[in-house]
């Protein structure tokens, strides 16, 4: 059965529509890619699924159980992880801190007013960072960390929910080529071994090919082509599209 | 029945001169993102200068008119030079500490004033053709309160056309919408900022000026106008011109009819208007969302235990502090008692402002509900002691659920102004229901029992709660739920795609510092005797801020190092010049340029220098 079924979002912003009847699934251990050029509604179908925006239309069934129209926090307590387009961590906090707040929000321990969070789960902890590369900077402050770390320890914070669904939004956004490809494999091991389902953009297109298991092209809010690798490069529409608006791999 | 349309009038006038200062301050937070807390101080300035030259003209309709030109031109400059001197330092700052500095200008335009013009309210003799009377509806109405609901429509039609037809006021509203696009565009900021202040400033001196033939100059002018702007701008919406207009009416004309029908409760009346408003439109009636991007991109320094070095520091302090009765007087005892209630105080402020992310314009309501809730349960039951000071946080913390229960929702500025009103009214009910708080004398003869009685033990004792819940809150901060709090304000996006309740993290900081704040004011009440209005009063708010930001926001030693340093600063101030709010004023303003991370920041900041990487 697949972890995430998605029927006919809608969201229109203002009378403009920013994703209109989008429909797809994703299987767990299975790695779907959403691509399209800026603008396209990636962010926007992440954030309907995620909880951060309301649906206008469609429906969002997270292993079977309908999570339409839930807040970002019910969603994650049902196990969803996400990391975003724009990094969002604690700045206030050094990187291990950051995890330990994901770890102890999972486990309910948040309403504890005495024993301190220094020395909790720091093992836990720091085992996930060291899964995403980041175990020599634990004790960094979060806010001196170059942006492809950032994303890492977004990811890594992800993890610390135990998700069944991880939503990345442009995960690699700010990292060499080499490391993409690192970070995205590391990704694929987590879904293979896990059995995790994962939702990524990528304007990478090596990126994409490489790792995913089925690509979704949106443009102007709509599905135009959905299939493997090979069937999404000869797509006309598609090759239209990137083509056609000049953006092609590698960039941004 | 027939005195329906008077009192209509009556509103339209009020909401005239409440628009003309609102309006320059809506005009100025939109384009600084300033909130001036030194209008209200403009517009008193406005009406003694005011006062100064009418009193000196002739008294035809036509040199009343060129007095108020020449009024409104003199506080324009005044704000041209307020600007210049002091907020250009300033907009670099976190808003929070250009706050500071413009009260740091209250306090000096205090004492301007009552130095110039000495403390005696001064009434514009009004001559005959001011005291005229005009027949509407059979009723009798004041003629110059008609020409003052004439003002308020005709400034909204020249603003708007200044706004909509020139150069400026195109520039003006882009900066409201985008102030950083407006810089990239290569406008001259400089320029921009002095001339909306100034004309910000000319329209505080208008309705300063235009409120004297029905009242008077007077040193009370810049606090209350202040509270009723603060709450006709957030309204409105913040930055909204029609807004402020729209939200002046809707206030003004429910104060007239207030006053008539339910003359105890007019300010709670506005203070629920105010709150239904912003339940249902959290940006005001005509505002738009803040942008908050600016400060995220800002990251607060990671808060770590104090270095072992502060420890041992402390731990000096503490033993001076406990060993202090044996050396020195009991006028010092006092300061130092005081100093024990300025500790709980600031540190329960810090607690819900720096890890909490809520800025309290209103503190100072905890502690007098503190205050008074043991103070009624001595006066109605004699309650012990103990018992009032047990009662104290428990009605405080009742309370702060009630407010929180729609406080949380709101951010920034309009959470801020919310506390703000919020105070406002609970001082105006202990001020006005004589009955139960005994009105300006307040609650008397509230004295600690026989064994407390005592100066060094009464400190002690103080001594012992002051340091218990400063350790308690510290406790908290470092718990799960504080690192849960600060993950909160870090990033309400992360922290809830963590599956944090952030609403309710908020709700029990507040519930937490309400209590916190209430026992201070006990502590207070007990050491003074008595329980009294002005311990809700918004200098006492502004007090407990200044012992916040002074310190530091972002360290958990901060607010106890501002408590003792403005204590200190305070007593000895006030014990050696008149002229004390100009120099704490002046203190205030230059250490905000000079530190706008608060000392204790800075101290962090110059040890950390070459220790972190
Ligand atoms: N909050 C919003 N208000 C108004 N319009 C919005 C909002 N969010 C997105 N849009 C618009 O919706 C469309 C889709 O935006 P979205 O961010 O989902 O695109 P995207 O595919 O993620 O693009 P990118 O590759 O640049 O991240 C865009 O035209 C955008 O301007
Ligand atoms: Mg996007």
């Amino acid at each position: 059965m697949s972890v995430l079924v998605v029927q006919g979002l809608s969201k229109s912003f203002g009378g403009v529509q920013a994703v209109g009847d989008v429909s797809f699934a994703v299987a767990p251990g299975e790695m779907l890619a959403l691509i399209g050029p800026n603008g396209a509604g990636k962010t926007t179908c992440f954030n309907m699924v995620g909880g951060q925006l309301r649906p206008d239309a469609g429906s969002v069934m997270l292993d079977g159980k309908p999570i339409t129209g839930l807040g970002p926090r019910a969603i994650a307590r049902h196990g969803v992880g996400r990391t975003f387009q724009i990094t969002a961590t604690f700045g206030s906090m050094t990187v291990r801190e950051n995890v330990q707040m994901a770890l102890l929000s999972h486990r309910q321990q948040i309403w504890q007013f005495w024993r301190p969070v220094a020395g909790r789960y720091v093992d836990e902890a720091d085992a996930l960072l060291a899964r995403v590369g980041l175990e020599a900077q634990a004790n960094r402050a979060t806010g001196v960390l170059a942006y492809g770390d950032l994303k890492r320890l977004e990811l890594a914070i992800a993890l610390g929910n135990e998700p069944r669904l991880l939503l990345m939004d442009e995960p690699t956004a700010g990292m060499a080529p080499a490391e993409r490809v690192g970070l995205m494999k590391l990704t694929r091991r987590l879904a293979t071994e896990r059995g995790v389902a994962v939702l990524f953009t990528e304007h990478d297109m090596d990126v994409v090919f490489d790792v995913s298991d089925r690509i979704l092209v949106l443009n102007r809010g709509v599905l135009i082509a959905e299939g493997n690798g090979a069937a999404i490069r000869a797509n006309p529409a598609v090759r239209e599209i990137y083509l056609g608006t000049g953006a092609t791999s590698g960039g941004h | 029945m027939d005195s329906i349309i008077p009192q209509l009038l009556t509103g339209l006038a009020g909401a005239s001169s409440l628009f003309l200062v609102a309006s320059g301050l809506t005009i100025i937070f939109g384009v600084t993102r300033i909130v001036n807390f030194s209008h209200g101080s403009l517009m008193m300035l406005g009406a003694y200068i005011g006062w100064s030259i009418l009193t000196r003209l002739p008294r035809d309709p036509e040199w009343f008119v060129l007095g108020i030109i020449a009024t409104v031109l003199a506080t324009a400059l005044i704000g041209v030079l307020l600007e210049m001197v002091v907020l250009r330092r300033v907009y670099r700052a976190p808003e929070l500490f250009q706050l500071l500095a413009t009260f740091g200008v209250v306090l000096i335009l205090q004492d301007v004033t009552l130095w110039i013009w000495g403390p005696v309210e001064l009434p514009l003799p009004r001559s005959r053709w001011l005291r005229g009377f005009v027949e509407i509806a059979g009723n009798r109405f004041p003629f110059y309160d008609l020409i003052l609901i004439f003002v308020g429509p005709v400034v909204l039609g020249l603003l708007w056309l200044v706004m909509n037809r020139t150069r400026w006021g195109t520039l003006v509203r882009a900066a409201t919408l985008d102030r950083e696009m407006v810089a990239a565009l290569g406008v001259d900021q400089r320029l921009l900022f002095t001339s909306v202040f100034a004309l910000g400033a000319g329209l505080a001196g208008l309705g300063g000026v235009l409120s004297l033939p029905n009242s008077s100059a007077n040193l009370h002018i810049d606090l209350s106008v202040i509270t009723d702007a603060f709450v006709v701008v957030v309204v409105g919406g913040l930055g909204s011109l029609p807004g402020a207009f729209v939200a002046s009416l809707l206030i003004g004309i429910l104060q007239a009819f207030g006053i008539v029908l339910v003359p105890k409760i007019t300010l709670v009346l506005v203070f629920l208007v105010m709150a239904v408003v912003l339940v249902f439109r959290p940006n005001g009636l005509m505002g738009r969302p803040q942008a908050e991007a600016r400060e995220a991109t800002v990251a607060a320094p990671v808060v770590r235990a104090a270095p072992r070095e502060l420890r041992i520091l402390g731990g000096i302090a503490l033993l001076l502090a406990v060993a202090a009765p044996f050396f020195v007087g009991d006028y010092y005892l006092t300061v130092l008692t005081d100093a024990c209630v300025a500790i709980v105080f600031a540190a329960s402020l810090h607690f819900m402002m720096g890890p909490g992310g809520m800025a309290s314009f209103g503190h100072a309501a905890w502690f007098g509900i503190g205050a008074y809730g043991a103070g009624l349960l001595a006066q109605w039951l004699g309650a012990p002691m103990p018992i009032g000071l047990l009662a104290a946080p428990i009605s405080a913390g009742i309370v702060a659920a009630l407010f929180g229960w729609f406080v949380v929702r709101l951010s920034g500025v309009y959470l801020s102004m919310l506390t703000l009103a919020f105070a406002q009214i609970v001082w105006a009910i202990s001020f006005q229901w004589v009955e139960v708080t005994g009105g300006d004398n307040g609650l008397l003869g509230l004295w600690p029992p026989e064994w407390a009685r005592d100066p060094s033990v009464y400190y002690w004792m103080a001594l012992i709660l002051s340091v218990a819940v400063a350790l308690l809150l510290r406790r908290a901060l470092y718990a799960p739920y504080g690192y849960a709090l600060r993950a909160a304000r870090d990033s309400v996006t992360r922290a809830q795609s963590i599956g944090l309740d952030v609403a309710r993290l908020r709700m029990v900081a507040l519930i937490i510092a309400g209590a916190a704040c209430g026992l201070s004011g006990a502590l207070f009440a007990y050491a003074k005797g008595g329980v009294f209005p002005t311990y809700i009063s918004i200098p006492h708010s502004v007090e407990a801020l200044l012992m916040v930001l002074l310190g530091g926001l972002q360290t958990m030693t901060g607010p106890i190092i501002g408590a003792l340093v403005y204590t200190g600063l305070a007593d000895i101030l006030m014990r050696s010049t008149d002229l004390w709010r100009l120099v704490l004023g002046t203190v205030i303003v230059l250490l905000v340029v000079a530190f706008p991370e608060g000392i204790a920041g800075a101290a962090r900041r110059l040890w950390l220098r070459g220790r972190e990487a």
